[in-house]
């Protein structure tokens, strides 16, 4: 849709301007503040330069919590983006069963995160929760308080519980735009299944699954209450992620300065690579 | 083939319910009854978890808090963004593609960053323990989204609808308020359910900017699940009682999701 040049525009977005700028930048000035300077309590700080920058992107502490949290997402990409697609694919397009289904989805998206957490707590406890004492039941050795795989199974198969429906809603929301003459074209030319999900459903879900894509880098890459409500970051350090450690550092620690650099080094990384995520999808579609 | 199709989703949905089962489960149950053995279904069926919650002022406040700054949240992101999004789908201004995008990397902060911060800043201004910090805390990431789904929308709606109202001598706020709003409804709902949804889910923010007199629900389950102990049953209870608000909003906006999970482009 063509738009008329009209600087009016400023007037209308300017409330949201303020409110977002109250909100982003002054909290942005303060932790770049405290990433140059040095403080030892009662309001008294020096400059320090970069050394905080250097000390974070030097400690191996921070590179094992970088490397814990791409694996991470890593694997819930994996895992979510194709499983949402498939049942997104399965679902059914009319009839009294898609409220149902949609409503029943979309339920675990509405939970408070630390009650996603406690609930999987609840679940998982090896003794008493319906996940951990089937498990051990079969014979498996299952205890996510004392096992690092454990843990690592738990967290991520929490994630999936919490998330795929975001995944399913976006691929089922674009998958009903599809016109239904598009099918039938499809089945003038004889095409089934594979082809039709090829050649018809893919190239139209390019846009949501971008979305879902990125929604779901974004979110992943910022997991913090489910996980520390459901391990604490352990056990030791084994899924202690990028936000957790950070809260360690600046709340547990008080280490001001280091905390604010790594928030910022975190930030600019969760930037750049939705950005890079952004342009490659959005180039690949003009093709 | 074609007809275990049904079988994919219903599997998903057992899997999806499993969980909130379990906790609901739990929550029925007596504390001897939790700790003592492994039972599927409670065997000695009791509601004082949830008589404790409903008749103990500090926990059911939580719950008046919660719903208390989610609303205002609500209410305030949507209010301020239907004239930015209206203009961002409709102006061409200076800056405007830079300004769409800077809204959207708030979407991209890890609220981890900006705790801190976010906890002095509100001191500062001394908003701090009130439900006023945190639904203003919450516009950073909900506006941008607001902004964002409302603009989908509005982009949907012709532009020839605006020009006729125009000529027909309609003064624009009158226009905006007593036609174009009505047009996008859906839109509002919409943007409306997802500031909600993530005002109501988000707890690292309004667990650090509230301490006794704003305390969000959450919070208050994080609080007693570490000073007494063992008390499974309750936090389950309280667990089950959070699932109710999404439960009811999802249920209003059901035959929008898919659609406005499309138009909004979220």
């Amino acid at each position: 849709m063509s738009k008329t040049v009209n600087q009016k525009g400023w007037f209308f977005v300017m409330p949201v301007v303020l409110l977002v700028a109250f909100n982003a930048i002054i909290p942005l000035m303060t932790v770049v503040n405290f990433s140059v300077q040095e403080t030892f309590g009662d309001n008294v700080f020096t400059w320090v330069g970069v050394r905080w920058f250097e000390e974070v992107l030097h400690s191996e502490r921070f590179h094992a919590a970088l490397l814990r949290q791409i694996a991470f997402t890593a694997i819930i990409l994996v895992i979510q983006i194709p499983l949402g697609l498939a049942i997104a694919l399965c679902m059914p397009r009319r009839g009294p069963w898609v409220s149902v289904c949609l409503v029943l989805m979309a339920l675990p998206l509405l939970i408070p995160w630390n009650v996603v957490g406690a609930m999987w707590n609840i679940l998982a406890l090896p003794d008493i929760g319906l996940l951990g004492h089937s498990l051990n039941a079969l014979g498996i050795e299952y205890n996510y308080t004392r096992q690092p795989i454990s843990a690592w199974a738990t967290v991520v198969l929490m994630d999936v519980w919490h998330w795929t429906s975001l995944v399913v809603l976006l691929c089922y929301a674009g998958l009903v735009s599809i016109p239904d003459a598009y099918y039938q074209a499809a089945k003038v030319d004889g095409a089934r299944g594979w082809a039709v999900f090829r050649y018809i459903q893919l190239p139209k879900l390019k846009h949501v699954l971008t979305i879902a894509i990125l929604l779901r880098f974004m979110d992943s890459f910022m997991i913090y209450t489910e996980a520390v409500v459901l391990t604490g970051g352990g056990p030791g350090t084994a899924t202690t992620f990028l936000s957790i450690d950070l809260v360690k550092v600046a709340l547990g620690q008080f280490d001001l300065g280091p905390a604010a650099a790594m928030s910022i080094i975190y930030f600019l990384i969760v930037l750049v690579l939705s950005w890079l995520f952004y342009t490659l999808m959005m180039r690949n579609e003009e093709k | 083939m074609k007809r275990a199709i049904w079988l994919v989703p219903t599997v998903y949905i057992v899997f999806l319910m499993l969980p909130i089962y379990w906790l609901i489960n739990m929550s029925l149950k007596t504390t001897n009854e939790i700790l003592g053995s492994f039972t599927l279904w409670p065997r000695h069926l009791t509601f004082d978890n949830y008589i404790k919650i409903f008749t103990d002022q500090t926990w059911y406040q939580g719950y008046i808090n919660s719903i208390t700054y989610v609303g205002m949240n609500t209410a305030l992101s949507v209010l301020v963004a239907l004239p930015a999004a209206y203009a961002f789908s409709r102006y061409r201004f200076i800056g405007d593609k830079h300004l769409f995008f800077w809204l959207l990397t708030n979407r991209m902060a890890p609220p981890a960053v900006f705790a801190l911060a976010f906890f002095q800043l509100y001191s500062e201004v001394g908003l701090f323990d009130t439900p006023y910090a945190v639904a203003l805390s919450h516009t950073l990431f909900n506006v941008p989204l607001a902004v964002w789904i409302l603009e989908g929308f509005m982009s949907g709606v012709p532009k020839e609808l605006d020009e006729t109202a125009y000529v027909d001598g309609y003064p624009f706020w009158r226009f905006f308020i007593r036609i174009f709003l009505p047009t996008i409804a859906a839109g509002i709902g919409v943007a409306a359910f997802f500031c909600f949804m993530f005002s109501w889910v988000e707890l690292l923010l309004a667990k650090t900017l509230t301490s006794v007199a704003a305390k969000p629900i959450a919070a208050t389950m994080t609080r007693t699940a570490s000073t007494s102990g063992y008390e499974l049953g309750l936090l389950a209870a309280a667990g089950t009682l959070t699932l109710i608000p999404g439960a009811v909003v999802i249920y209003f906006v059901r035959n929008y999701i898919a659609k406005g999970f499309a138009l909004g482009r979220v």
